[in-house]
């Protein structure tokens, strides 16, 4: 091949000149991928008339016809399949945001755990982090399920936990609380307690940067939010009472029932997404150098301060971006839950309710929308903050 | 030896001192035990809690696994608790017997051996790979990405014209399918990965639209949806005479969510390599495609080695999702024979599990340390 | 912001003891290596004190024990009459006394200038914070970089780094100042700027301790310099006498060494 012609301006072929090619390349793509597309949606158009399946989004208004063990929603088998899907949608969220909450806090201890002078208990957590990271999702959950909580008694001979709980192979069966009279005092309380907490810490970094005495903010809040609604509680005579479950010959009626399916499924996406944060919660500490505490140090400030005002506020940098990421997993990985048959969206909606309708395309294409949103909003709100606490460099 | 404190102003050292060994609560077991467990009354409650936590783990789990362990018998007796033997621990007869199902599924007995033989080709070809000694890795390359490919095909499926009868992909099964799906996925996401690593980074904005849609698609949503969309919706877009099989509409779902993912990967390695190194390569005249094979992409992929091997770890574990759409991989060749009622009893799911659990626990480890083992060797070669 | 002409002067606060530090037979040992071999050394209120040796000779070490940020285990330690023991207030206590200056400055990256020098004041020394940052501006004129104070670390340059550092220990009123190489990270140019600010601080009377391979600053300021050798220290002398007329064979190689 010739490479002349570079430096002759006038007279550059098109084969040769960089943006003709690219123009080129590019026509060819979207040739490429309009030709695909159009030929999906023509094969899916004949397809689907052949197997006489109306597509459109009428069937969400359909009736639904089946029942779901678990609804945060009043639904029934008369409901529509559109409320179906809130029921599912729901459910995920609920999986979703317990399994987040659990998986941090563990996460967290165990991410401590593994850089803690104590040789016994790092390698515990470092134990704990190898072994779950190296075992499939789908073997935990099933273990979880078909092992432990379906291996456990029959109802008849259910265990009986303290405080009058019922577990089985059915699951957990709980009191539930009723508010009693005058219980409204007790969130009113918190309310107020919330409201006091904050005043005060405006007020504690106010009178410190007058004065620089500084006040016990953790403990005072801790008082306020925790401390205030519970005397509330106990000085109007404890005004709750419990529903207590009732074993009865084939079931158990009353109390709050928590079905194995959703225990499984939070224990196990727990688990699994703890030994990945504890893995971004390693690296973030690890990531703060040593200088830093010892700048710190030779400052006079304690281990406590330390932490709290230089380790910390660099670490979290490093720690939330992957962490916000492995929240996603979890969200994601709740959808395995089609597996052990808890009803969360990919089970109700992409299973159920697509069999019952067969309109594959449409009901992929929510489902898919709806964990993208999920995803993309925390993308988006994640760059945010990432631009927002980037360190300023030169 | 001088005690004295050279306050003075002037202090010659006479005689030097000699190293000493040093106080002995410092070194050897000791010194070892006292700072990394009993040091101080936090230090010596943790390491008391830790010890119960491994003390309540450790020994029920070796009783299970091994010393209540049933090794051989024909059914489900074998493996019942009996009045002399109260405690039944795993039940490993039940994996013997049901090892040949685990590792082939269906697969016609007779033929089985050339699933052995697809499993020795695939062996030569990681091994050739990833040793980090082997020669000729180019080659080797082009063995594991097409030539052994091609073998399996044809190993597999068979080709009745040169004596190997047809096996479905429906009598498939067990590790043979974990195996291939992972394969598969392992052998498109790479080159897949690459293009739209590239396109992602390219300056023409289609390219590199698509690419990011593509992408950013697949990575924001569940593999589950994907193997659901690709199970029903791919037969809806092909003409009705191509519908495809199960299995292949999985593998095209798995390898379409790896390869977004090995994306990412390979841009980050894209990202770490410096512009000095394109300006080089522009700078010496090499047209776009030269520079990418010959400069960029040979570094890019060295210090992405273990970040590759890592999403690999990630696939291996994510293959066992086809599961949900009904093809019978490893895990549920373990799922439907621990049900079956010949074997059923108490502790066979608990085995069928532990099972599954060491063979994927073997398999990721192994990878992860390769990985670690490669990146530590990157580091030091790649510093001074 | 205009800079002032002359730079306000330091009063270091007052020692307790005409005595700021004393290490009596210090040894320490990493594992099983013995880093600090029988260390004696008095150092008088308002003395500057220049160490230097040879790489891995133990002079970080040595100044890391006196504000504990390592732990000797033989031997004792006594900064201005007080002894350094495991006593966790007792070391807070010294820490408050001892300013320490790193080599590669070791500024928090996530506060402003202004807010890593009134860190410490006002979590440290409980000072409101409207005091904290008067001292804060006090201590940037003095360092010549008061336009800087609402800038990030990451933003300024490595001699501007190291200054802001001095006037970050400085903040905290200490009585004696520890410099663990805080030149040898910077460039040429910047070290002139750094040093002018130490001498600055050695002529007001402050406690110092300087590892340093500036020699020119040793002659300028020192009252004594120490070398050290294989974890001991080998020589002292005033710097006029130790530089031209060494008197142990190891300081006269040393010397060859580094003055060519
Ligand atoms: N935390 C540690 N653990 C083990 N050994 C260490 C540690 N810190 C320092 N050492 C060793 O102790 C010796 C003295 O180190 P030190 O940093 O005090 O030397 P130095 O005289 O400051 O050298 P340089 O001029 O290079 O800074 C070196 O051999 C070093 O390898
Ligand atoms: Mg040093």
């Amino acid at each position: 091949m010739s490479r002349a012609g570079a430096d002759e301006k006038p007279a550059i072929s098109p084969l040769h000149d960089p943006r003709w090619r690219s123009a080129v390349y590019q026509v060819l793509l979207c040739a490429v991928i309009v030709f695909l597309v159009y030929s999906a949606v023509d094969n899916a158009a004949q397809n689907l008339q052949r197997a006489r399946i109306a597509s459109g989004f009428d069937f969400w208004h359909r009736t639904a016809g089946f029942d779901i063990s678990q609804t945060l929603i009043d639904y029934s088998t008369v409901s529509t399949y559109g409320r179906a899907f809130w029921v599912g949608l729901l459910n995920t969220l609920l999986v979703a945001g317990l399994g987040i909450i659990i998986a941090t806090i563990i996460g967290f201890i165990v991410g401590i755990a593994r850089l803690s002078k104590n040789a016994l208990v790092s390698r515990l957590a470092g134990g704990y982090v190898e072994v779950i990271r190296n075992l499939p999702l789908l073997l935990q959950l099933l273990f979880w399920y078909n092992a432990v909580l379906k291996a456990l008694p029959e109802l008849s001979d259910s265990l009986v936990l303290p405080g009058g709980a019922f577990l089985n192979n059915r699951g957990l069966f709980l009191p539930q609380p009723v508010a009693g009279a005058g219980f409204s005092v007790v969130p009113l309380m918190f309310v107020i307690g919330l409201a006091g907490a904050l005043l005060f810490r405006v007020w504690a970094k106010r009178r410190q940067e007058r004065t620089g005495l500084q006040a016990p903010i953790l403990l005072a809040t801790f008082l306020l939010v925790i401390g205030l609604p519970l005397a509330a509680f106990l000085l109007s005579g404890v005004p709750i009472e419990f529903g207590y479950p009732e074993k009865g010959r084939f079931n158990i009626r009353g109390g709050i029932e928590i079905l194995p399916e959703f225990m499984a499924l939070l224990f196990g996406l727990s688990i699994y997404t703890a030994a990945f944060i504890a893995e971004v919660v390693r690296a973030g500490i690890l990531a703060v150098s040593h200088g830093q505490t010892e700048a710190a140090y030779s400052l006079g400030l304690r281990p406590g301060q330390t932490l709290r005002r230089v380790v910390i506020p660099q670490a979290m940098r490093v720690i939330v971006p992957p962490l916000t990421n492995q929240y996603l997993n979890l969200t994601k990985n709740s959808s395995l839950a089609v597996a052990i048959g808890y009803p969360d969206l990919v089970q109700i909606f992409a299973g159920t309710v697509l069999n019952q309708t067969g309109q594959a395309v449409e009901v992929i294409a929510i489902t898919m929308a709806v964990y993208l949103t999920i995803s993309l909003v925390t993308s988006l709100l994640m760059n945010w903050y990432n631009a927002r606490i980037a360190l300023v460099e030169r | 030896m001088a005690a004295h404190t050279p306050s003075g102003t002037s202090y010659v050292r006479a005689q030097a001192v000699a190293p000493l060994p040093p106080p002995l609560v410092e070194s050897g077991a000791i010194g070892w035990l006292r700072t990394a467990l009993f040091s101080g009354p936090l230090n010596i409650v943790l390491t008391i809690l830790s010890g119960a936590l491994i003390v309540l783990i450790v020994p029920p789990l070796l009783n299970f696994l091994i010393f209540d362990a049933t090794w051989s018998g024909a059914d489900r007796e074998a493996c019942l608790a009996r009045p002399d033997r109260p405690v039944v621990g795993a039940c490993w007869a039940f994996i013997r017997e049901r090892l040949g199902y685990f590792i082939y599924g269906f697969y016609p007995i007779a033929e089985r051996w050339r699933v052995d033989a697809f499993f020795v080709l695939l062996t030569i070809g990681i091994i050739w790979l990833l040793a980090p000694t082997a020669r000729r890795r180019t080659l080797g390359a082009i063995y594991f990405f097409v030539v052994m490919p091609v073998l399996a095909c044809v190993l597999l499926l068979g080709w009745p014209a040169i004596g190997l009868p047809e096996v479905s992909t429906t009598q498939w099964g067990g590790m043979l399918v974990t195996v291939v799906v992972s394969g598969v996925g392992i052998v498109f996401s790479l080159p897949i990965g690459i293009v739209l690593a590239l396109g992602r980074r390219s300056r023409m904005p289609l390219v590199k639209l698509f690419s990011v849609i593509f992408i950013e698609f697949v990575r924001g949503v569940p593999l589950v949806t994907v193997l659901f969309m690709a199970s029903v919706m791919l037969p809806l877009f092909v003409p009705e005479q191509w519908s495809p099989d199960k299995l292949l509409r999985a593998l095209v779902g798995v390898a379409l969510f790896a390869s977004a993912y090995m994306a990412e990967v390979v841009r980050a390695g894209l990202q770490a390599i410096p512009r000095g190194q394109y300006e080089g390569a522009m700078a010496v005249g090499l047209s776009y495609w030269r520079m990418m094979g010959l400069i960029i992409l040979p570094q890019a992929l060295r210090v992405t080695i273990p970040n590759i091997v890592n999403s690999y770890i990630a696939l291996f574990k994510d293959t066992t999702l086809v599961f949900i759409v009904g093809i019978f991989d490893f895990l549920r060749t373990i799922e439907a024979a621990r049900v079956d009622p010949k074997w059923a009893t108490p502790v066979t799911s608990t085995t069928g599990y532990a099972f599954a659990a060491i063979v994927y626990f073997i398999c990721c480890y192994l990878m992860s340390r390769y990985a670690r083992d490669m990146e530590a060797r990157l580091t030091t070669t790649h510093r001074r | 912001m205009d800079q002032p002409t002359s730079p306000p002067r330091l009063r270091p606060a007052k020692l307790k003891t005409d005595v700021a530090i004393d290490i009596i037979g210090m040894h320490k040992w990493f594992g099983d290596f013995h880093v600090l071999r029988d260390i004696n050394l008095r150092v008088m209120g308002g003395e500057r004190i220049v160490i230097c040796g040879p790489s891995g000779s133990g002079k970080s070490t040595m100044i890391r024990c006196i504000n504990r940020l390592e732990e000797h285990q033989r031997g004792r330690i006594l900064i201005d009459g007080m002894e350094l023991t495991g006593d966790l207030r007792r070391i807070d206590e010294i820490r408050r006394e001892v300013g320490m200056v790193f080599q590669h400055f070791n500024l928090f990256p996530h506060l402003t200038v202004l807010e890593n020098l009134t860190l410490a004041p006002i979590w440290v020394r409980k000072m409101p914070k409207k005091d904290a940052d008067d001292i804060a501006m006090h201590f940037l004129r003095r360092v010549k970089i008061p336009e800087q104070a609402h800038k990030y670390p990451g933003q300024l340059s490595g001699g501007q780094q190291q200054r802001v550092a001095i006037a970050r220990a400085l903040c905290m009123n200490p009585k004696i100042m520890l410099f663990d190489e805080p030149t040898s990270a910077l460039d040429p140019e910047m070290v002139k700027e750094v040093l002018e600010t130490m001498v600055q601080l050695a002529e007001d009377g402050m406690t110092m301790l300087v590892v340093t391979h500036e020699m020119g600053f040793a002659r300028q300021v020192a009252n004594r310099v120490v070398f050290m050798d294989e974890g001991q220290i080998v020589e002292v002398n005033t710097p006029e006498e130790f530089f031209a007329h060494p008197q142990h064979e190891r300081t006269k190689l040393f010397l060859s060494q580094i003055l060519q």
